[in-house]
């Protein structure tokens, strides 16, 4: 009895995860998917996505994974609070994500006047469109590096240290390597949120095709413009990009361990 | 040669002391908690103490304001579970304080392959860590940590991890071994039985001092 309800339950869960991709797949014939991605919009927004995301991965490892390495070694008090920093982006709704680095990096925010000195412009640039994904997806990477880097234990570092290798060779040949399944995984979970990214990018960078229009924001002006078989057929695009990435992920997490 | 003048606040009682590890095997005895890690963790820069000084051969590695890091010392140290590197190969453990020395790879597999005779080890020189029993996985730490040719080498409770019948092979094996080392090697134990199967000096620490 029990068995049958945590079945049902089960079932009910995947299907309800499974249909609405299908439903969508069906939707569209396969020749209208490729007239979609070579249309001036669809192939804009297409080099848009992955540009901006491989901007802002490789942004996310560059600063999470000292980060992530430092909450995962050190004892020191405020860490609990860093912590807590971490995950806000996780919780706080994009939308607002997206105003509250407009009233950072935008023409009025609090960095506007340092931003105008320097000539830099920010907000509704390609350059926003990179930091919004950088803000909403980062935090996935940094949890799970930080679980990664827990998960070696330090006297591996130590017999490194001792044996003559300095603190960087032993970060790369000893940490990254028994860290990397769960580094690659957190990577590609930020990355995936980077390309979803929708909410933040269309408050702070706009939807401006070519120079912020992302994928997720095409499908949603085709959408909005009546255009349903142009948003349905990006939309299966960022589907197969995001589970192509996924599997790649997983054969290389497999082959790691 | 080996001489320190060390202080450290430890959590019930401060480790205070001072004397010096000679040429060859050198034992240090004492109840657990007694102090004999952190002095060894001390010694190979792993460990920062309050006070005090550490000079091997007539270099200062640690005294106020100046510290050598661990990798910079040549203190070889083998870890009391061995801390072997889970994803590499046996050969590639054994040659790994070559490599960071810079040694080329031909060269390096030519010295760990060497080692790995002499420990009888070339069985399983493709072998991982994990695959290997307790006594072959004492054997590869201490090979790993003398291929690099330091100028010292710690064994932090070599025997502890090992059941009685290998630690009684295993304690002759690195007896005879140690022999024939012309470096300090400082044997940490909390076993009498251990410190007398060394024909050597033994140091008996208690509350963190030295009670000879």
């Amino acid at each position: 009895m029990i068995r049958a309800a945590v079945a049902a339950a089960a079932a009910l869960l995947i299907l309800f995860i499974v249909v609405p991709l299908v439903a969508l797949c069906v939707h569209v014939a396969p020749d209208r998917i490729v007239h979609a991605v070579t249309t001036p919009m669809g192939r804009d927004a297409l080099r848009l996505s992955l540009t901006t995301t491989a901007c802002s991965l490789a942004l996310t490892l560059a600063l999470g994974t000292p980060l992530a390495y430092v909450l995962a070694r050190s004892t020191v008090p405020g860490r609990s609070v860093l912590d807590a920093i971490i995950d806000l982006p996780i919780v706080v709704p994009p939308a607002v994500a997206g105003l509250a680095l407009l009233f950072a990096f935008g023409h009025f925010g609090v960095a506007g006047p340092l931003l105008d000195a320097l000539h830099l412009r920010i907000a509704f640039t390609t350059t926003a469109v990179v930091l919004a994904q950088l803000f909403v997806g980062a935090p996935f990477y940094v949890r799970a590096a930080r679980a990664g880097f827990v998960s070696v234990s330090r006297t591996l570092e130590e017999a490194s240290e001792t044996l003559g290798m300095g603190p960087l060779r032993t970060f790369a040949r000893i940490t990254v390597p028994l860290a990397f399944p769960v580094l690659a995984g957190g990577a590609m979970l930020a990355w995936a949120r980077a390309l979803g990214e929708f909410g933040a990018t269309i408050m702070f960078a706009g939807n401006l095709q070519g120079v912020t229009q992302t994928l997720p924001l095409a499908v949603y002006l085709g959408l909005q413009s009546g255009d349903l078989e142009l948003s349905a057929s990006l939309a299966i695009v960022l589907v197969a990009i995001a589970l192509a990435v996924a599997g790649g992920v997983r054969v290389l997490e497999r082959r790691a361990s | 040669m080996i001489t320190f003048t060390i202080r450290k606040q430890l959590r019930s009682f401060a480790l205070d002391v001072s004397g010096g590890f000679a040429r060859g095997v050198n034992v240090l005895s004492g109840p657990s908690g007694a102090g004999k890690t952190t002095l060894l963790r001390i010694i190979a820069g792993l460990d920062v103490p309050d006070a005090g000084r550490v000079v091997i051969d007539d270099e200062v590695v640690q005294d106020a304001g100046h510290r050598v890091p661990a990798f910079r010392r040549g203190v070889a140290y083998v870890f009391q579970e061995y801390a072997l590197f889970p994803h590499l190969d046996v050969l590639t453990n054994v040659g790994y304080g070559l490599a960071a020395h810079g040694v080329a790879r031909a060269e390096r597999e030519r010295v760990a392959h060497g080692w790995l005779e002499r420990l009888g080890l070339a069985a399983v020189a493709h072998a991982r860590p994990g695959t290997l029993s307790g006594g072959e996985r004492q054997r590869v730490a201490l090979g790993r940590a003398l291929a690099g040719a330091p100028r010292a080498v710690l064994l932090d409770e070599p025997f502890a991890a090992l059941d009685r019948v290998t630690r009684e092979r295993v304690r002759a094996e690195l007896a005879a071994l140690v022999a024939t080392l012309d470096v300090p090697v400082v044997l940490v134990t909390h076993d009498d039985e251990d410190a007398a199967a060394f024909d050597a000096p033994v140091l008996r620490m208690e509350q963190g001092a030295f009670v000879n």
